[in-house]
């Protein structure tokens, strides 16, 4: 051993300054070039583009609470690109691409391991909109193949492939499929982000937008008013309490989502598994307890209590899928609360304020597109509006116009 | 279990009924633009405080109308549709009952 090594393990200092990943929340500014509403992944990933891409550093992140607290640390980090529709592949395969570098281009380990996505099928129309999903998912090349119960029970030889006497008749493999630690990704977000000169307020609440004519020149805050050229909003599930502070409605209504946790266990599950049929997705954490969710609530709510019925109905269909789960404790159960719109895709773009940019919509598939959102969200910022081609479809006039993207068909669980 | 009182069928669980979306004025079919209709169809007013919904008791295949806060999940009031209907003027009041 070096002795060196020796000298600092006896000695009281540590040999090293030691810088904070984050500094503390800095003092509020009365100008900002950029102000993005909400801390959580979106919110982070749109500034950090900003500031590298762009070299918009004059940027405030303003959170009402902490950094990455809302959504971005109650999802189950489900990394996935095997949607429907081709906007929608298009769009999610660019997020797949960015999350597969993004320890490397952090410095910060987010703990991502791509172990591939397994969906069941147990009825033939499910089976008939697998073969189109793998389709559509192998024109954008993405890595997607229906597979038999054969090779599922290769797979994953603990899944009980008669689960609540619904046999599995065939299963969407996607290789693409992965996980990662969704905190790391909010924190290595705000990392790089503050080093390049953004600055991040915790505790810093909305009260108001302020308006001059149709367009957005500033907000009101807990801690002061603060003007700025743009303003992006990405607070999840209360995008529309917030647009109604702006002065305009959303299509969303917005729904809890429960999800829970078991105690850790020894590896055993690679993929990542979900039911189509009973509203179930299950994956192992890197930490080992298994982490599982199902579909939203039954009526809208802005409360993240947990119900009783929720957590019956889902520890039996999660018991369904791998039986012996009927022995393990669970550790915690939350809830998130996600904005659906109804044709199950995003709200990106334009507002009807100018310099008001939305990033709203993400109901139950928020985490998978942070990369990909924040790398477009900060491409219309820079660009003054102009709308990239890939998020182009997910404006909010499409509902005005009939012109939906119907992602209903490709989602996990029910929702 | 979560008690719904049913104006029907009494204090029921929860689980027995389907919600049916807010209550909105409609406007008239024949002669609503595109928008207007996209309005009725897409938009809520999905702030926090206290809605009036449309509910359904699955098994009896009974309508009625629930007041609820959505930030607490407190159900202030069930009645029977026909309270509203004859008062044409409740059913704009969607936005006046924040």
């Amino acid at each position: 051993m070096p002795f060196g090594l020796l000298k600092y393990g006896l000695g009281k200092d540590y040999p090293f300054e030691r810088e904070p990943d984050l500094p503390a929340t800095p003092t509020l500014k009365q100008h900002y070039d950029v102000v993005i509403i909400g801390g959580g992944g979106h919110g982070v990933a749109t500034a950090y583009y900003l500031a590298k891409y762009h070299g918009i550093t004059n940027v405030a992140i303003l959170e009402k609470a902490y950094l990455g607290g809302g959504n971005t640390a109650r999802n189950t980090a489900v990394i996935r690109s095997n949607y429907l529709t081709p906007q929608g592949v298009r769009f999610y395969s660019e997020s797949v691409k960015l999350f597969e570098r993004l320890s490397n281009e952090f410095d910060f380990n987010i703990m991502y391991s791509q172990r591939g996505q397994l969906t069941l099928a147990h009825t033939d129309a499910t089976v008939r909109a697998f073969r189109q999903r793998a389709e559509v998912n192998t024109h954008f090349g993405g890595r997607t193949e229906l597979i038999d119960p054969h090779h599922i029970a290769e797979l994953v030889p603990t899944l009980n492939l008669n689960p609540a006497n619904m046999p599995v008749l065939a299963g969407l493999w996607h290789k693409d499929g992965a996980t990662a630690r969704h905190d790391a990704v909010a924190w290595g977000y705000a990392k790089g982000a503050t080093q390049r000169g953004v600055e991040l307020h915790q505790l810093t609440e909305v009260i108001d937008i302020i308006k001059e004519g149709d367009r957005a020149v500033g907000v009101k805050t807990n801690r002061g008013t603060v003007h700025c050229r743009s303003i992006v909003q990405a607070v999840a599930g209360y995008s529309a309490v917030l647009a109604g502070i702006a002065g305009f409605k959303l299509p969303l209504v917005s729904y809890p989502l429960q999800a829970m946790v078991t105690q850790p266990v020894k590896p055993f599950l690679d993929p990542l598994v979900s039911s189509s049929a009973l509203h179930c997705y299950v994956q192992q954490t890197s930490r080992g307890e298994l982490v599982f969710g199902g579909g939203s609530d039954p009526y809208p709510l802005y409360n993240t209590r947990s119900t009783l019925e929720l957590k019956e109905s889902l520890i039996a269909h999660a018991v369904e899928m791998f039986p012996f789960m009927s022995e393990m404790q669970l550790l915690r159960q939350w809830a998130g609360i996600t904005d659906m719109t109804s044709d199950y895709s995003p709200i990106m773009g334009l507002s009807p304020l100018r310099h008001y940019y939305l990033d709203a919509g993400w109901g139950t598939w928020g985490f998978k597109a942070t990369p990909i959102c924040g790398q477009t969200m900060a491409e219309l910022v820079a660009n003054d509006g102009k709308v990239p081609d890939l998020i182009a479809p997910f404006a909010l006039d499409r509902f005005d116009h009939f012109k939906q993207v119907n992602e209903m068909g490709a989602t996990a669980a029910s929702h | 279990m979560k008690i719904l009182h049913c104006p029907l069928n009494g204090p029921r669980n929860i689980s027995e009924f389907v919600y049916g979306g807010q209550v909105k004025p409609m406007p008239n079919p024949e002669s609503a633009t595109d928008t207007e209709w996209a309005a009725y169809v897409f938009y809520e007013n999905n702030s926090i405080g206290v809605v009036r919904e449309w509910w359904l008791h699955a098994p009896s295949s009974y309508w009625f109308i629930v007041e609820r806060h959505n930030g607490s999940d407190t159900i202030l009031r069930t009645y029977d549709p026909s309270e509203l209907l004859s008062n044409p003027g409740m059913v704009s009041l969607e936005d006046a009952i924040q």
